[in-house]
């Protein structure tokens, strides 16, 4: 392949474009709206409406100089360069972005999955001849269940401990929906009861289309009634004093991670979830090969399985090694 | 399987003490026999097979996974047996697993050269949760923070009887235990065994406090002993038969021939094995020579001969005396040894102080000229009690050594530290560069952990696989027991016992010691 107009930092040179960048750029392409990718203080940003709504609930109307909103599926040409946004699956709004020039088309999936979500746009291929591809959890160990079968296992953990609050850990946004989401899924219709600083981007979700049923404030309901309640909380509460107000709660915890169970150990997570927001190992390869990719450029994760294994494939394949990125993943 | 699976899992992921043991009861009094019996041997470590090891696994799972991306896993998730469980890549088993009974009896009876294949098709029936305790199971290596004790505490709670009755019954019953659990539901009486013949809990000391005890304790009431630097063991002649077993019960009397061939006498005796000539005790490296095999091999029963410096007796001849005071324990173990003249038994002394102060003295001397690791003290009429009782008996260790090395690789840890840098070497200067002098893996509060980690991290110049080398500038304070001539590293200096005292953000690395300051103390000990 010719040499791409994508460069190793993922700046688009044509057009002095940076996506994800970690630091402010003039110009920018955000994939979604989660911290470690949509950061404030850029020029002008590009990205979907919904990425948009996100960042402006995150840092404020003014975090950035300008935005312009770009829907899935409509190509923008900026001096020569296509630029076109797909569905990722990842998290409301969340895109991967199709880059063209001269015919040559890439791909930067920013984060993916391609399980089934009512909370997010489904994920969709996007052929391609550069692949640039996030692998948060690029290992063999990761094979992610049903998520369905996750929320079973916390429903039957509801039944047995009914007098005990489930306070679930979950980034408070994407995930949080998603679990609220597939327990009413799975015809939970009790109501569910938030940490404070899950409020507001539930809210948006549910303006943005999203309908999640009942949800309380929990620091308003009294102990009582959080005995055999489902509590939603960042997992940075499930160790501090706000845990302390429940009814001798079950720590839960919804994370790719959570398969691990010494990891599980480590938190103190009695009922781990795996429920993840990203592919697992099984589906990174089947997207790899899917696209048509004959080089893939990995990011984001455990580089090194995957570039070793893509190159095995016959494939040109090297990591990226961004700055920037949690080096454990353990934000998604 | 399905319900043994779901019991590793609670017992794995509970925090709660409480909550195990109420677990442990519930499936001890709801399952059948003899699954129940095979479960609580699995819990209790007492489960071995011969042909299923580690070792089969790995290979099974390396006919179906890479080995380069197995070794990444590996060294990413920190147990082996939970990465097999997670990388096995079939799935799909319609069948159910078989009970644990049938499980482990397909283990012990499946010829070697079937078993690579029994156990692919076990794991490709197992479900998730399934095939993790199955693995688990199969390497023998549960690591889940269970304890023998919490088993057997469990199975006190549901009977109703005592935890030490129950610890006395242990070490004469055998798999699957249907004549304890016939005792325990009440259906029969108590296991009937041979007191004599089997191993005995061990009585163990606590760390002296001294600000907290020393003021608060008579010092005619103790008597002291030096800590021996050796291993525990306890010794069983009984009608003609020797036993030796290890302070964890595991029996030990094939790699000591030496002792068990040649000593004479009735009685179980409790002790410090060493190694040396003429019961003069060699350097804790040499008798590593010998603990490091099963069985023991001509040349080393030559150059590091073992003896056994005894300092309790349990029973003389058949009659059981830990009821008796200390005092009159060692009155009987000193008549005994009158009578039965030993060449690889010999006693610990007793030491004579009338004061802390002149005691202190004492281990501050055996420590300088001596090497001995300190002094044991003992209340005069204290009765031998199985586990580690407040009060009776204490270990007053002598002052640590200490050194300020510069941190030089750090490796991931496994089990409970998995995912954090927590093995670290650290050198001193030799000349101008830096040469390794040990290894410590603990000594760190879980917070300073945390910061050792995210500075290795921050500060590493190359990876070599989970090894990390990382700049030579952060100073740890290391206290260690004692240090050797070494040739396993290259300084020519091993530490016994090292940990990480503190760390000396603080320090600059020029002023870390030297290898000439390390030679001190390897030339005292």
């Amino acid at each position: 392949m010719a040499s791409p107009i994508l460069d190793r930092n993922l700046h688009i040179r044509a057009i002095d474009t940076f996506i994800d960048p970690a630091s402010p750029k003039d110009r920018a392409i955000i994939t979604h709206g989660h911290s470690d990718h949509a950061r404030s203080g850029h020029g002008k940003v590009l990205a979907t409406v919904d990425t948009i709504a996100i960042m402006k609930v995150r840092y404020g109307e003014g975090c950035t100089g300008s935005f312009q909103a770009l829907a899935y599926g409509e190509p923008l040409d900026i001096d020569g360069v296509r630029i076109t946004l797909y569905p990722a699956g990842h998290i409301l709004g969340s895109a991967q972005v199709l880059i063209e020039h001269q015919g040559q088309r890439i791909v930067v999936t920013g984060d993916y999955k391609r399980h089934p979500d009512r909370t997010a746009q489904p994920f969709e291929l996007v052929p391609c001849d550069l692949l640039v591809t996030e692998a948060t959890f690029g290992l063999p160990v990761f094979q992610h269940p049903e998520p369905e079968v996750e929320i079973a296992r916390l429903l039957r953990s509801l039944r047995d401990s009914a007098d005990r609050s489930h306070v679930i850990g979950c980034y408070a946004l994407g995930k949080a929906q998603r679990v609220i989401s597939l327990l009413r899924g799975a015809g939970y219709e009790a109501p569910i009861y938030l940490h404070g600083a899950m409020v507001r981007l539930c809210e948006l979700y549910e303006e943005r289309g999203v309908p999640l049923g009942e949800l309380r404030l929990a620091i308003d309901a009294p102990k009582s009634e959080l005995e055999g309640a489902v509590v939603i909380a960042p997992p940075s509460a499930l160790k501090d004093r706000w845990s302390r107000r429940l009814a001798d709660p079950v720590l839960a915890f919804a994370s790719g991670w959570m398969s691990i169970k010494q990891r599980a150990r480590q938190s103190l997570v009695e009922l781990p979830l795996v429920i993840s927001d990203h592919v697992d190992w099984n589906e990174l390869r089947q997207t790899i090969a899917e696209t048509g990719a004959s080089t893939v450029w990995v990011t984001h994760g455990r580089e090194d399985a995957l570039v070793y294994y893509c190159r095995q494939q016959g494939l040109t394949a090297e990591p990226l090694n961004i700055q920037g990125f949690e080096d454990n993943g353990e934000e998604e | 399987m399905k319900r043994f699976a779901q019991l590793l899992e609670l017992l794995a992921l509970t925090p709660s003490r409480n909550r195990k043991i109420e677990a442990l009861t519930n499936y001890f009094r709801e399952t059948p026999d003899p699954d129940r019996g095979f479960a609580l041997a699995v819990l209790t470590g007492a489960l071995t097979f011969k042909n299923v090891k580690p070792a089969v696994l790995r290979e099974v799972v390396l006919r179906e996974v890479d080995p380069y991306l197995f070794g990444l896993s590996y060294d990413y998730v920190g147990d082996l047996g939970e990465t097999i469980a997670l990388i096995w890549p079939h799935h799909g088993g319609t069948e159910d697993l078989p009970s644990l009974t049938d499980l482990i009896e397909l283990f012990n009876t499946t010829s070697k050269s079937e078993l690579p294949a029994l156990i692919a098709s076990l794991l490709t029936r197992a479900e998730i949760n399934e095939r993790w305790a199955l693995v688990k199971l199969a390497t023998g290596a549960l690591r889940i923070g269970i304890s023998a004790r919490l088993a057997k505490t469990a199975l006190a709670q549901m009977s109703g009887k005592d935890l030490q009755e129950i610890e006395e019954v242990w070490h004469g019953i055998t798999l699957p235990y249907g004549e304890l659990f016939a005792w325990l539901d009440g259906k029969a009486g108590r296991p009937d065994i041979d007191h004599a013949a089997r191993f005995h809990p061990l009585m163990l000391s606590n760390p002296i406090d001294e600000e907290k005890d020393i003021g608060k304790l008579a010092p005619a009431d103790f008597a002291a002993e030096w800590k021996w630097d050796g291993i525990r063991v306890q010794l069983i002649m009984s009608r003609g038969r020797v036993s030796l077993f290890s302070r964890t019960g595991d029996d030990i009397a094939e790699a000591f021939p030496d002792i068990v061939d040649n000593v004479f006498g009735e009685a179980v005796l409790d002790g410090e094995l060493l190694v040396g000539h003429d019961f003069e005790p060699a350097s804790f490296n040499d008798l590593q020579q010998r603990l490091n095999r099963k069985v023991a091999i001509g040349k080393h029963l030559s150059e590091f001969p073992a003896f056994i410096r005894v300092y309790d007796m349990l029973f003389d001849g058949s009659e059981d005396i830990r009821a008796l005071a200390w005092t009159e324990r060692r009155s009987h173990l000193e008549e005994w040894f009158a009578g039965n003249p030993q060449t690889r038994l010999d006693l610990s002394p007793v030491l004579g102080f009338e004061t802390w102060e002149e005691l202190a003295e004492l281990r501050r001397r055996g420590a300088d000229e001596h090497g001995h690791e300190g002094v044991m003290v003992k209340l005069r009429a204290a009765p031998y009690i199985p586990g580690r009782p407040k009060g009776y008996w204490y270990k007053w260790k002598r002052d640590p050594n200490v050194v300020d090395a510069v941190l030089m690789y750090a490796q991931r840890g496994h089990g409970k530290r998995s995912s954090f840098y927590s093995d670290f070497t650290f050198g001193v200067w030799k000349g101008n560069e830096i040469v390794p002098i040990g290894k410590a893996y603990f000594g760190f509060t879980d917070e300073e952990l945390k910061q050792l980690d995210r500075w290795v991290r921050a500060n590493t110049v190359q990876s070599f696989g989970p090894v990390r080398e990382v700049k030579k500038e952060l100073v740890l304070e290391i206290a260690f027991d004692s240090a050797q001539q070494s040739n396993r590293h290259k300084s020519g200096v091993a530490l016994r016992f090292p940990r990480i005292n503190r760390i000396r953000w603080d320090k600059p690395m020029n002023e870390a010691a030297t290898l000439e300051d390390m030679m001190v103390f390897v030339n005292a000990s």
